[in-house]
């Protein structure tokens, strides 16, 4: 089940914990990967790790043009992108009244504009191909809301959104779009928190802990699988119960 | 028939499945020919790979008929 040999898979934000837990679950799985991220040394580590069937493809998504060339270049580098995974995003929190215009457009960009292009680039392959998976990450504040995060969540909201409008256009091309929403996940962001930060955390969370990246990697792997053709517009919710959506 | 109108006919019967008669000159590929608006996309895709041109989006939506594009992609290539 989940074979994904002779499919390859574009990942976004693979430079980061929950990504690179991404790529490697869809490269177990047989998949060639295509690692895109800002910093170039973690993606070259992650690469050597993996061995075969991992490509680099650096990329600021904050630079139109590099995020127009990205789907090019993934699929010569790989031969075509069956499998788009939306993994990077980023953060500028701020109260709502504090937030500038500036910390709530670049969120957006990031988040939610730049995965907008992405899908848009890779589209005409997976259309002709008439095969493609897209998983957008969003997270289980997009659902929930959170104090300090009015752009992120709304980022996050807009992908699911956006997810399923695509979801419509495209089902009937054997493309299926859906989307991921991870709680509380043990990454560098979440280990910086003090113990008494942490424990605040998981008296929301009924499984009583973080969830591992290798559980985000586990349910994009589902949703990129052939077994998951009839799962579309759909948001798999990770998050260990503290919201069941 | 031109050489592009052939090229354009076979690719429009291929898909849409329709029979190449139905492919008349002012036969209008949402209301005649059974396209949806993706179809009508994938077409365009389709004569920008046959042909070597780029079809902007402004034009695209100009071309309504089997007549149309054959007429676009005269004047295009």
């Amino acid at each position: 089940m989940f074979d994904l040999t002779g499919k390859n898979a574009l990942v976004t934000g693979a430079s980061g914990g929950i990504g690179g837990a991404i790529a490697k679950a869809l490269h177990a799985q047989g998949a060639t990967v295509g690692l895109s991220g800002t910093r170039v040394e973690p993606l070259e580590a992650l690469a050597a790790e993996l061995g075969e069937r991992a490509h680099i493809l650096p990329c600021n998504l904050s630079d139109a043009e590099a995020l127009t060339a990205l789907p090019k270049q993934a699929a010569e580098a790989m031969g075509s992108v069956d499998i788009l995974v939306n993994n990077a995003g980023i953060t500028r929190d701020n109260l709502f009244m504090r937030m500038s215009d500036e910390e709530w457009q670049t969120v957006l960009d990031v988040n939610l504009t730049a995965s907008m292009r992405l899908c848009r680039g890779v589209l005409r392959g997976m259309m002709k191909a008439r095969w493609g998976r897209i998983v957008n990450i969003t997270s289980v504040v997009g659902a929930t809301g959170n104090p300090g995060q009015g752009n992120y969540a709304a980022a996050k909201a807009g992908l699911v959104g956006m997810s399923k409008s695509l979801a419509y256009e495209v089902a009937s091309r054997g493309i299926t779009v859906n989307c991921v929403a991870p709680g509380f996940i043990t990454t560098a962001m979440t280990d910086k928190l003090n113990d008494d930060q942490k424990d605040k955390i998981l008296v929301q969370v009924p499984a009583g802990r973080m969830g591992d990246p290798a559980e985000i990697g586990a349910a994009v792997t589902y949703l990129s699988s052939a077994e998951a053709a009839y799962v579309t517009g759909a948001t798999l919710h990770v998050n260990g119960g503290m919201a069941m959506l | 028939m031109s050489d592009i109108a052939d090229r354009v006919k076979k690719i429009v019967v291929e898909h849409l499945g329709v029979e190449e008669d139905k492919v008349a000159e002012n036969a209008s590929f949402i209301d005649d020919l059974g396209a949806d608006s993706l179809d009508t996309v994938e077409l365009v895709m389709a004569f920008e790979e046959e042909f070597g041109i780029e079809i902007p989006d402004d034009a695209a939506e100009t071309i309504q008929t089997f007549g149309d594009a054959v007429k676009f992609i005269t004047e295009a290539s």
